[in-house]
């Protein structure tokens, strides 16, 4: 999230403007980056076996005595009141232990809604959870039941009547546009940025396009459902989840509940995906207020309707690209603006034009947002929010431009790709979009694309290629924190509340670990998803490696400096200062000659201590204020397109990232094409149908949503220029979302290649391309 | 959800016994049923797992196929018989679902099975005629992409979603129904009925009555046929139009021809029509084209489903221009 980037630029942007590269926490590289053995090798996941086995324990898995369960009521109408209540036969029905409702829910205040200024804030809503009689949105929960067993809970649920009376609801995003708002900020950039005269300097182009792009809603469909088991132990209250924010999450509920944050402790070792939706919603809310007043634990897990209906997804969009050029096909204007959806008490702005303001030089700029008001689940956090889809405008409009100009695509992207930051002037950390691009073209046999669209044909089927750039910021977040533990045998454990959702967290910093502090990867156990270690903040933004490796470097640095004072003066490095030794065989060498050298474990015995603890905090994340750091990907796809039918099939499909070092190549590929299959779904068929008419999610199935099956993802290939940004921990960047970032406009550019005609409007359904 | 009885027949006498009662249902492999109880859309008070009757595919006396009510979709479609004599019948089955709900489902369940029409799965949010005759249905002014443009009613205008009815359909089957009065065939063509006023009643079968079969004619058509199912997503996903054709030439000319459509009725449809239009002509992309006219010239077309009439075009001609092409 770029919100918490923002949060902090915004208070020490100005402060630190004048300060020299060189004397910035990031400004002299990481050593690590000339000096690495574990880091950059093919390392399978740590917690790979145990899942493979069924060992690990997910948070619907966990063992629990006296356990009861939970099911919750959503409503049927968009807005309006609950009139008439009527539990009797549910509390009446077997195994019911307590039927839940705004009558005899707990009076609890609501969440801070997530980002802004505070960092532990996890809300994605925050209106009053069971707290009163109004409905806010269709599928806001209304009531729950408590019962022995799921199966009574599901059933008692059916039973509950509940009659509304129904008010107008604002449904539709036509309409609300003209009451749509102009919000000072989007994540605390600045919301309308102009440079220049853009809308003149369009207008007097040689070559101009300028056209409306829209996007659909689109629903969170990790294959984990969302689950929690809460129980109360005394005044104490001890959550299982499957969260992508351990530690705030155990920081909101005390806030919420009334206890002392170490009255609160949340796990969550494993989460089976994430990716934006698993934050804090009402369930959880429910579950630990239930908890306490059946004074058993609570088993709450999430129907896949029920996902659909109480955790948010992406906004819908409608975005207007302008470029101009002129006659040597600069650019000259750059205009990207638009309606999305975010109801007032939502979180998340849908950032779409943040992407485009990274990518190009041009003469001029304007970005402006404006949030549509709808009575909706309140849309939230989905990979790349805001890059997904505003590539998909702007890389679409790119190559409209490129074909009004008649030049190939990728040689307009390169004549105005830019070499500082095109509007604030800031130098890039390190940026070579160029070098992806044609790495890419040449890997993908770029050159074998027909300039002319629909002119390559297989029999019934029109074949097409088309590229795309992708930009998303790099971000670290403050407020990490670390403990390492030396222990006497050599081995270490780092320790700290960060989240697994199956990227390979805990693989990725073990090896970090395993270099930093000079130890055999075997050497290094990493535990994680627990609020009761150092608090790391939340898994978003693609920013939780280098978050947690910086204050991995932190706690290092304070172990060097502990175990250079517990060696003493028998020590072969003794009267070494810090800054004169290194982390390395197991223990601490002299920089300038590494013959001085004495074992972790010698110091240890020596000093007779069992092991030497640590803990430190991640430095502030400067490096981001003093330049500009964006992973950047340039996205090829092959594909054809039925003449008859208009159906589309993805023939190929290549990723080529700059993200600085790629520290496991194995669970980086993962990612990037786990997040390039989201983007064909994103591109062909993914849609939530929102029924304007009832304010309803019509879809809300897996049978019905559609993501790609294993028969429409074709070989997918993956490629990196792995060149360390020497601004960052370990030189690296982000990979988490920019794998989805760029993929629609790639699609949609290959079928405008094949068929010649352009699709504006996502998905790209086979009816879209149909002849009239 | 409701409490539910359940009991297993054991011959089809056993079953009609017991699936006499209000508020029973045959239960095959579930794959539909089991979920249209979880939704509350139906919900039985006896289930009558009918999973043990004959599921039997063999040759009949005519020449043709039977096939026991209780036979798996898989099992017919990896059928030698049906993969040598019926090949666009292996082909729908195989275009249809996924791999694990094929291996449960069953024949006669198939025949059987509910429209996927979202509003009609939606107990909670949606009217539906279908669900709650006389409610109102809300598909029409809603989201209709899946939905009917011919056969319609103004009451109801969703499609039957079988893959394997289609070709069932163009190859002339016939349901074997066993009923308290004794037993009865009804030409598949006839099984399904349109909605009219009356959407809740799908079929023609009496409540007491079960399917027990479906027999297949000989097929002039194993050489020349096919299945075509148009759709946005490569698997698991219901037809937006599916075509299957049967044809067999004499020279240049069209001696039989049989096509059914899914995807755009609310039932497998029969395209009487083109193929009377058809039999006997040369397949030219015009006589083609105003053959078609003629059947969906009563089509009734939506902002959400218009643009299936001209895909089934198209799809029909590419398919009686190729499968005219090839050699017999």
């Amino acid at each position: 999230m770029t919100k918490i980037q923002n949060a902090v630029i915004g208070s020490v942007r100005t402060v630190i403007g004048w300060v020299p590269a060189g004397w910035l926490p990031g400004g002299s590289p990481d050593p690590l980056i000339e000096r690495r053995a574990a880091i950059g090798r093919q390392a399978s996941r740590l917690d790979g076996p145990s899942k493979v086995a069924g060992e690990a324990r997910f948070a619907a898995e966990v063992a629990v005595d006296n356990l009861s369960y939970a099911a919750l009521v959503h409503s049927p109408i968009t807005r309006g009141r609950i009139m008439r209540l009527d539990t009797g036969a549910a509390e009446a029905a077997p195994g019911v232990i307590l039927v839940v409702t705004h009558r005899n829910m707990p009076r609890l205040g609501t969440l801070a809604l997530i980002g802004m200024s505070d960092m532990s804030a996890v809300g994605n809503s925050d209106l009053p959870i069971l707290q009163d009689a109004q409905v806010h949105y269709n599928g806001q929960v209304v009531a729950a039941v408590i019962a022995e067993t799921q199966e009574q809970a599901d059933h008692a649920v059916s039973l509950i009547m509940i009659d509304y009376t129904a008010e107008p609801a604002k449904t539709l995003f036509e309409e609300a546009k003209a009451t749509a708002r102009t919000p000072a900020s989007v994540l605390i950039e600045k919301n309308h940025v102009t440079v220049g005269n853009a809308e003149r300097e369009l207008s007097r182009s040689a070559h101009i396009v300028d056209n409306v792009y829209r996007t659909p809603p689109h629903n969170h469909n990790a294959i984990e459902l969302h689950t929690v088991t809460a129980m109360w132990e005394g005044d104490g209250l001890l959550v299982h989840d499957t969260t992508q924010m351990v530690a705030p999450s155990a920081t909101a509920l005390a806030k919420l509940f009334g206890l002392k944050r170490e009255q609160v402790r949340v796990l969550s070792p494993f989460v089976g995906g994430g990716f934006g939706g698993k934050g804090m919603w009402d369930h959880q809310i429910v579950a630990v207020a239930v908890a306490r007043m059946v004074g058993r634990p609570v088993r709450l897990t999430l129907s896949r309707e029920g996902v659909y209906r109480m955790i948010g997804g992406r906004t819908p969009s409608e975005q207007r690209v302008a470029i101009g050029a002129d006659a040597a096909g600069r650019f000259t204007a750059l205009i990207h603006s638009g309606y999305s959806v975010m109801p007032p008490y939502g979180a998340c702005p849908e950032q779409y034009t943040l992407g485009s303001r990274a990518l190009y030089d041009a003469k001029s700029f304007e970005f402006l947002q404006r949030h549509v008001d709808l009575d909706i689940v309140p849309n939230t956090f989905m990979r790349a929010p805001g890059e997904a889809i505003g590539t998909f405008a702007v890389e679409s409009a790119v190559d409209e431009l490129a074909h009004a100009m008649g030049v190939n695509p990728l040689d307009l992207r390169m004549a105005n790709i830019a070499e500082r930051h095109p509007v604030s002037g800031t130098p890039f950390s390190q940026h070579a979009l160029k070098q992806a691009f044609t790495d890419g073209a040449e890997r993908f046999g770029w050159n074998r694309r027909s300039a002319e669209p629909g002119s390559r044909r297989e029999g019934e089927w029109r074949i097409g290629m088309g590229c795309a750039a992708g930009s998303f910021p790099y971000a670290r977040m403050p407020g990490a924190n670390v403990r390492i533990t030396l222990h006497g045998d050599g081995s270490a454990t780092i320790a700290c509340s960060a989240q697994e959702m199956g990227m390979g967290t805990a693989t990725v910093q073990a090896q970090h670990a395993a270099d930093r502090l000079g130890l055999p990867l075997e050497a290094i156990r990493f535990e994680l998803g627990d609020s009761d270690l150092p608090a790391s903040p939340m898994a978003g933004g693609s920013s939780q490696t280098a978050s947690v490796a910086g204050a991995i470097i932190a706690a290092a640095e304070k172990l060097t400096g502990e175990m250079l004072r517990l060696a003493g003066n028998a020590s072969p490095v003794a009267g070494l200062r810090a800054g004169e030794v290194r982390l390395a065989d197991g223990g601490i060498a002299s920089i300038a000659d590494p013959s001085r050298h004495d074992s972790f474990e010698s110091i240890l015995a020596r000093a007779a201590r069992d092991d030497m603890t640590v803990t430190a905090a991640g430095s502030m994340p400067l490096e981001m204020f003093k330049f500009a750091m964006h992973s950047t990907s340039a996205v090829f796809c092959e594909l054809r397109v039925s003449d008859v039918t208009g159906e589309v099939r993805v023939d190929r499909l290549l990723g080529s990232f700059d993200c600085g070092t790629i520290l496991n190549p194995k669970t980086a590929a993962s990612q990037f094409r786990g997040g390039m299959i989201m983007g064909l779904g994103l591109a062909l068929t993914e849609e939530t149908l929102f029924d304007g008419r009832s304010g309803r999610i019509m879809n809300a199935s897996l049978a019905d949503y559609h993501i790609p099956t294993h028969l429409d993802v074709p070989q997918i290939d993956v490629m990196w220029t792995d060149i360390p940004d020497p601004r960052s921990p370990l030189g690296a960047r982000g990979i988490g979302e920019i794998g989805i970032t760029g993929v629609g406009a790639a699609v949609a550019n290959a079928v405008f290649n094949a068929t010649g005609k352009r699709v504006r409007d996502l998905p790209i359904t086979l009816d879209k391309l149909l002849p009239d | 959800m409701n409490p539910v009885s359940y009991a297993r027949a054991a011959s089809v006498a056993d079953a009609l016994h017991m699936a006499g009662g209000q508020g029973a249902r045959l239960l095959g492999g579930g794959t539909n049923l089991v979920d249209l109880m979880r939704k509350g859309v139906d919900t039985p008070s006896q289930l009558v797992d009918v999973t043990a009757l004959p599921d039997g595919i063999d040759r009949a006396e005519d020449g043709g196929l039977i096939i026991g009510a209780a036979a798996g979709n898989s099992a017919v479609a990896a059928h030698p018989l049906v993969r040598s004599g019926y090949p666009m019948l292996a082909r729908a089955i195989l275009a249809g679902a996924s791999a694990q709900v094929r291996n449960m489902a069953t024949v006669g369940g198939n025949v059987m099975q509910r429209t996927r029409c979202l509003y009609f799965n939606d107990v909670a949010g949606a009217r539906c005629n279908k669900r709650v005759p006389g409610s109102g249905c809300d598909a029409i002014g809603g989201f209709n992409r899946y939905h009917a443009i011919l056969g319609g009613s103004d009451a109801c205008i969703a499609t039957h979603p079988s893959d394997m009815c289609v070709a069932l359909a163009a190859l002339d089957a016939q349901v074997y129904i066993a009923g308290p009065a004794g037993e009865r065939t009804v030409p598949l063509v006839a099984f399904h009925r349109l909605p009219g006023e009356r959407p809740d009643i799908e079929t023609v079968l009496d409540p007491t009555e079960i399917v027990v079969a479906v027999t297949l004619p000989p097929s002039p058509f194993a050489a020349r046929s096919a299945y075509r199912k148009v759709r946005d997503r490569a698997s698991y996903a219901f037809a937006l139009v599916s075509v299957a054709v049967g044809l067999t030439m004499r020279e240049d000319r069209v001696d039989a021809i049989s096509v059914a459509f899914g995807g755009i009725a609310p039932k497998p449809w029969r395209a009487a029509w083109i193929e009377d239009a058809l039999r006997g002509a040369s397949l030219s992309p015009s006589a083609i084209e105003k053959a078609f006219e003629a059947e969906f010239a009563d089509a009734t077309l939506l902002p959400g489903n218009g643009f299936k009439r001209g895909l089934a075009k198209r799809t029909l001609c590419a398919m009686l221009t190729e499968l005219g092409g090839t050699a017999p």
